[in-house]
């Protein structure tokens, strides 16, 4: 029996803002220009949003704060923090919301100075039980995690590497990337360590940006600007916050949101034509691809490998270069998902500005779009469809 | 939690004064007999308020490892490890007495309790 939320709701508009550096914008004043450019994309006036939906490292209530800065006053809203896969925990409850008809237009946005503001932003407390080893929270704890795994499933560092280097690959394709140099294999195992067995280019970027989608019902969906591309499957859960109470370190809850999100949208992993996935570390891009049935548990370290996931391989993965080469403002969530619905837009002939030959691939109609939170905390799934994947 | 719960320390506070006692003490349930770490109210899944206060073995294995890299003059690199207890459960912790990049995983180890940062706290070593 399809889902009762499958195709309920669709994206009509999306944008980002100040990615890489906005120098002298302040974190709310970047998420307010994401939403504004987003409900530009849409052609939806700002009075008609009574949704919306925000979380940010800067602010303790984001979509009271966000609603008070457009000077909107929302019917139904939802500031929940649950780290960087916030947000499609969000597009989950928003689809909620519209289907219940508690609002019409929802927004969901995100916002981020925290280059510009001196570095890695976090409201995060500390872990009561940790804090005293001095965790580095969170490289520690990813870091943590690819020790175990090149433990059980004999990984090496190269193997991670081949992560960040289909990375940049699809980086060098996008203009608005922040890093585009070419890096090798040799690059990312020299680069200065930071937390065995992660290297500088291990780690994501630490960039500002902000971003923001526009959802609706299907009905008023048809009559916008842009090609609609439909959320048909969502699905979260979470075991732990600590990184020392996370059951098996080699296993995210991934393993749990995805089979489900997939079962929603009545795909499977194979259907997907671009994979995006939060790969705040080199190590993600690895769990996810296994924990969401892309391969067998332990096969991930080669199947990232060989040039598979990058451009011009079988599987394209994090397209626009990921959080390690495109943009990562602190929680990337919005970003992954902007990018999942960006290639469909531009696959059915919309212009999603330019790319080198190979950055928009052709024929995309279905995308997943995984966001990841706290220390490989909160696992939420989405994949999204053109109209004839309905 | 007895009737006079708000005379007790709570779990957290109560580990940490065995701890200032000299003492590494974990919770166990009595009616499962699983051991728990942390301090829990209640025993995680079961919610059964049957949590007893046990003496940790002190033995362990390292499950995860990191060398944190730290210039030298802000204290130099250090080792953060995630600990399996031979009771079970798991704990975040440092293993010292060799350099924190040789710290391995499967290594056994022991624990001890020294001040880091003026608190008692739970370390390990090599077994």
């Amino acid at each position: 029996m399809a889902h009762s939320l499958r195709g309920k709701v669709a994206c009509v508009g999306l944008a980002t803002a100040g990615c890489g550096e906005a120098p002298g914008w302040n974190a709310m004043e970047l998420m307010a220009e994401a939403t504004r450019k987003a409900l530009a994309d849409a052609q939806i006036p700002l009075s008609e949003v009574d949704g919306l939906f925000a979380a940010t490292a800067f602010h303790s209530m984001a979509a009271v704060s966000l609603a008070e800065h457009l000077g909107i006053q929302p019917s139904y809203s939802d500031g929940s923090n649950i780290g960087g896969s916030s947000f499609i925990a969000h597009v989950l409850t928003a689809a909620m919301a519209l289907e219940m008809g508690l609002c019409n237009v929802a927004v969901i946005a995100y916002g981020s100075n925290q280059r510009s503001a001196g570095g890695f932003r976090s409201i995060s407390e500390p872990m009561p039980f940790e804090a005293i080893y001095e965790p580095r929270n969170p490289i520690t704890a990813y870091a943590l995690a690819a020790s175990r795994y090149m433990h059980e499933f004999g990984a090496t560092r190269e193997h991670l590497a081949e992560v960040a280097v289909a990375a940049r690959a699809w980086a060098r394709l996008n203009p608005e990337a922040f890093r585009r140099d070419p890096i090798t294999v040799a690059d990312v195992l020299s680069a200065r360590m930071i937390s065995d067995p992660f290297g500088k280019l291990d780690c994501c970027l630490v960039t500002d940006g902000a971003a923001a989608i526009v959802l609706t019902r299907p009905d008023r969906a048809k009559d916008g600007p842009k090609t609609p591309v439909y959320l048909l499957g969502a699905a979260m859960e979470h075991h732990h916050r600590m990184i020392s109470a996370m059951p098996d370190l080699t296993l995210t809850a991934a393993a749990r949101s995805g089979p489900r999100a997939f079962e929603m949208a009545g795909y499977a992993p194979k259907d997907m034509h671009t994979v995006q996935l939060y790969d705040a570390f080199t190590i993600n891009t690895i769990l996810f691809l296994e924990d969401l049935g892309f391969c067998k548990k332990g096969e991930g370290k080669d199947f990232a490998g060989g040039g598979r996931i990058a451009p011009g391989g079988s599987l394209p993965v994090n397209t626009n270069g990921g959080g390690l080469s495109c943009v990562h403002p602190g929680m990337y969530g919005l970003f992954v998902t902007i990018e999942a619905i960006r290639q469909i837009r531009a696959a059915a002939g919309g212009d999603e500005g330019p790319r080198e030959a190979g950055g928009w691939i052709p024929d995309v109609k279905l995308s997943l779009a995984h966001g990841n939170g706290g220390v490989l905390s909160t696992q939420v799934t989405s994949i999204w469809g053109a109209a004839e994947t309905l | 939690m007895s009737e006079d719960a708000s005379r007790e320390l709570g779990p957290e506070a109560r580990f940490r004064a065995y701890l200032a006692e000299g003492k590494f003490m974990i919770q166990r349930s009595r009616s499962t007999g699983a051991y728990v770490f942390y301090p829990r109210a209640a025993a995680p899944r079961t919610g059964e308020s049957d949590l007893e206060w046990v003496e940790a073995s002190g033995d362990g294995v390292v499950y995860a490892t990191t060398c944190t890299r730290r210039p030298a003059e802000k204290g130099g690199d250090y080792n953060v490890a995630l600990i399996d207890l031979a009771e079970g459960p798991r704990m975040m912790s440092r293993v010292e007495g060799l350099p924190p990049a040789k710290v391995k995983i499967g290594m056994r180890v022991r624990a001890r309790i020294v001040a880091l940062q003026g608190q008692p706290a739970v370390i390990f070593e090599p077994a």
